[in-house]
């Protein structure tokens, strides 16, 4: 955060940079948890991984009061409208994260039931491999989420004077393309774990 | 407190075989009923036209008390004139034996009777028969799909459905909940219906419960799933029979271990093979720890549901611990796909025993602090004393298994009534308890968990056999690598067995492991080739579920909250 400090206890700031600083610390997820990837978020928020380190401890099972969404889990034909009606509920600014196989493309099941993949009906923003993800895979992505957020603000917010990430906003581009290339190029975070 | 059970006598699953009670039910169907020789249980092939009579008989005669209906599944054999087979596998606590049934069915009349009222857990497995074969049965109540969406066309496991068609649901054709609610009531305006997931916290991420409430009791409900369903059985028809193996793990995946050895053992009865000692001693004690992992996935997520966090906190530190062991073995955490038909992958790490010991050291500790912040709390026993009861006759009735029936004081246990991997070798016992209540299975699992430290006490104490963790056989297992490198019969077996697999001769056996709910059976038809012709999972859960509307019915919603955490419904099993 772009800040200055004045004396012991004055700090001064843009209100885009808080907000920004608040944003990123701080993202309460709505745990969409289907399957067995549930198990392993169960693990990341328990005591011994414990999510709350990177500020994302507090879950909601509400939409309207989350900010990511975590997709943990196989995603079939039948849970598919509630997935996107739970996403359509949720207020921006949202993001989404996509964990393990089975929320990323359909994992091993290639099946007449399951859906290959979540971005058949919803952007997402962080794709998380696994089959599940370990709970330091997760951490990740959620931390590679953080840096999005950043990206984002930086490219679509008001303007800043320092664009230190212009490699990545290039990058960040095709996202508006065919669907492929957009999971390509949001692949940049947690896929190379 | 729980009582322990006097250890039902030892009795192998193929004791039905010439069994003179069956024999003489059999005898008063003259011409109806077949018997298949040369399996690896009594198996019967009957007409369907003495189906019903048949079933009432098996269940009632008290000379053969048939009176636990396991499963239900189809066959589809295209090119025979009868095209289909109904398979049930029945199961007589009493006496410890099992019992077959086939009923074939031609494809043009293929409509079955319905047994709901023999075995009432019938009506679930019926309407997957429809929705998976389209096979009708009449007189089923509300025979509709129950895994597919409502917008699925076809059968998916019929052999002539291709596996990835797949149809699109939409909002118009969503399941409208159908309650059966009292007669004569007409004041409907006190009553209110309350939706509750499927993404919704306490129904685990995929149930649906839809339930009427008058005032704040539930008097009807309703219950949808299907929500995971991910086509298991279709995806084992297509892989080869070790390539199944992940897709087990992800049935009950709070046990993957035990899914593994089930599936794995069935295969290897199918082959007539066994797997060295040391890799079933491996078998033995991953499969208790993953018991107690169950359990206290259970056991957490049931008190989180009620609001007593700190236990799930407390209890999943070991169940790390667990984990990390199966982590050592295989490099995977909460799925390991350890085992392989013949054996387990690798051997495990030199420090396995060690790691071992450490956990059944630490465990009890966490036991007992959870049991003693919760078993005399005031508010946790308001909470689920006698709330979700089940009485025996109705557990029975619908086919429960595993702790869910022995908290109704039925000492069935498969590890005791059909040992398998040397359970009859181990000093332990049965938890039971009385009163069917949700009470009544946290008595039970935390004794289980007891006793399974207990089993694996003896299994460090006894120490890892010598030898081999696969079978010396070199159409089930591959050669080792120096062999393939260095001589040519051992390459040609690699290369055999990576192009065609393992192939079972042709055939079909069931055999049946205590899961962490209850008993997990597999059914393998095996037509020769390298992929199973059907692989038809018993999932416990299935049975257990289908019985919670009748247990919440006169009860609150935040005692249904409770009662549906201590059945420990897993999804992936439950939808398959």
């Amino acid at each position: 955060m772009s800040s200055t400090i004045i004396g012991e206890s004055w700090v001064t700031t843009k209100f885009e940079n808080l907000e920004e600083w608040a944003q990123r610390h701080s993202f309460w997820p709505f745990p969409f948890g289907t399957a067995c990837c549930a198990i392993e978020f169960m693990s990341t928020v328990s005591s011994h991984y414990d999510v709350s380190r990177f500020g994302s401890e507090v879950v909601r099972f509400s939409p309207r009061q989350s900010d990511v969404l975590l997709v943990a889990g196989t995603i079939n034909d039948k849970m598919a409208p509630v997935l996107k009606k739970i996403y359509d509920q949720m207020a921006d600014p949202k993001w989404v994260i996509s964990m393990g196989a089975c929320a990323c493309s359909g994992g091993f099941y290639r099946a007449y039931h399951v859906m290959q993949g979540i971005d058949e009906i919803i952007p997402v923003d962080v794709y998380v491999p696994g089959c599940p993800p370990t709970p330091e895979g997760l951490l990740y992505g959620i931390l590679q989420l953080r840096e999005k957020v950043v990206r984002d603000r930086r490219k679509h917010g008001r303007e800043y004077p320092e664009p230190a990430l212009a490699s990545s906003e290039g990058k960040a581009e095709v996202e508006d393309q065919s669907r492929k290339e957009s999971r390509e190029s949001a692949h940049t975070g947690a896929a190379t774990a | 407190m729980p009582t322990l059970a006097p250890p039902l006598p030892d009795r192998t699953t193929t004791a039905g075989n010439g069994d003179a009670a069956a024999e003489a039910v059999r005898a008063k169907f003259p011409g109806m009923i077949t018997r298949q020789e040369g399996l690896d249980q009594e198996t019967w092939i009957v007409r369907r036209e003495v189906l019903s009579d048949l079933a009432r008989e098996l269940k009632h005669n008290p000379a053969t008390r048939y009176d636990l209906m396991l499963d239900l599944g189809g066959v589809d054999f295209p090119d025979r004139e009868e095209r289909f087979e109904a398979i049930y596998h029945l199961y007589s606590i009493q006496r410890n034996t099992r019992l077959r049934l086939k009923v074939p069915l031609r494809e043009d009349d293929a409509v079955l009777p319905s047994l709901i009222p023999v075995w009432k857990g019938c009506n679930w497995f019926e309407r997957e028969l429809y929705d998976m074969f389209g096979i009708r049965v009449e007189g089923h109540p509300n025979l509709r799909r129950i895994l597919c969406h409502e917008g699925f066309v076809g059968h998916a496991l019929r052999k002539d459905y291709h596996p990835t068609k797949r149809w699109i649901l939409t909002e118009d054709k969503i399941y409208k909940p159908h309650f059966d609610l009292p007669e004569g009531e007409d004041d409907l305006f006190e009553r209110m219906t309350v939706n509750i997931g499927p993404s919704h916290p306490a129904m685990h991420g995929t149930f649906r419960l839809m339930a009427v409430l008058d005032g704040e009791t539930i008097v009807a409900s309703d219950v949808e799933i299907g929500y995971l369903h991910r086509c298991f059985e279709k995806m084992s028809e297509t892989h080869t029979y070790q390539q199944v193996i992940p897709y087990t793990d992800r049935l009950n995946y709070c046990s993957a271990i035990i899914n593994n050895v089930g599936y794995c053992m069935t295969v290897e009865k199918l082959l007539g093979i066994e797997a060295p000692p040391r890799a079933q001693h491996v078998r033995l004690m991953l499969s208790e720890f993953y018991r107690i992992s169950d359990h206290i996935i259970c056991i957490g997520t049931n008190l989180v549901d009620m609001g007593a966090l700190t236990n799930f906190w407390w209890l999943f530190q070991p169940r790390e611990e667990i984990i990390g062991l199966a982590e050592s073995c295989s490099g995977a955490r909460l799925l390991p796909s350890y085992l392989r038909v013949g054996g387990i992958a690798i051997d495990v790490p030199s420090t396995f025993l060690t790691h071992a010991q450490h956990l059944v050291n630490t465990l009890p500790k966490y036991i007992d602090d959870v049991e003693a912040l919760i078993m005399k709390n005031r508010i946790f026993r308001d909470r689920v004393d006698g709330v979700g009861v089940i009485s025996r006759e109705d557990a029975i009735n619908f086919g429960f298994t595993g702790p869910c029936l022995r908290a109704t004081g039925v000492p069935f246990d498969v590890r005791k009534a059909s040992p398998y991997l040397g359970y009859d070798t181990y000093d332990w016992d049965v938890p039971v308890a009385e009163g069917g209540d949700t009470y009544a299975r946290f008595l039970v699992r935390f004794e289980e968990m007891r006793q399974s430290i207990r089993i694996l006490q003896q299994a460090i104490d006894r120490g890892l056999p010598p030898g081999p963790v696969m079978v010396d056989n070199p159409y089930v297992a591959l050669p080792p690598k120096e062999k393939v490198y260095n001589e040519m019969e051992s390459l040609i077996y690699h290369f055999k067995l990576i192009m065609h697999g393992i192939q079972p001769p042709v055939g079909e056996t069931y055999f049946q492991v205590e899961g962490g709910n209850g008993e997990v059976g597999f059914y393998i038809v095996s037509d020769g080739t390298k992929h199973p012709y059907r692989v038809r999972a018993r999932p416990p859960c299935f049975t257990i579920f289908e019985a919670f509307g009748k247990m919440i019915t006169g009860q609150t919603i935040p005692d249904a909250i409770a009662a549906l955490g201590s059945l420990n419904i897993i999804a992936g099993e439950l939808d398959r």
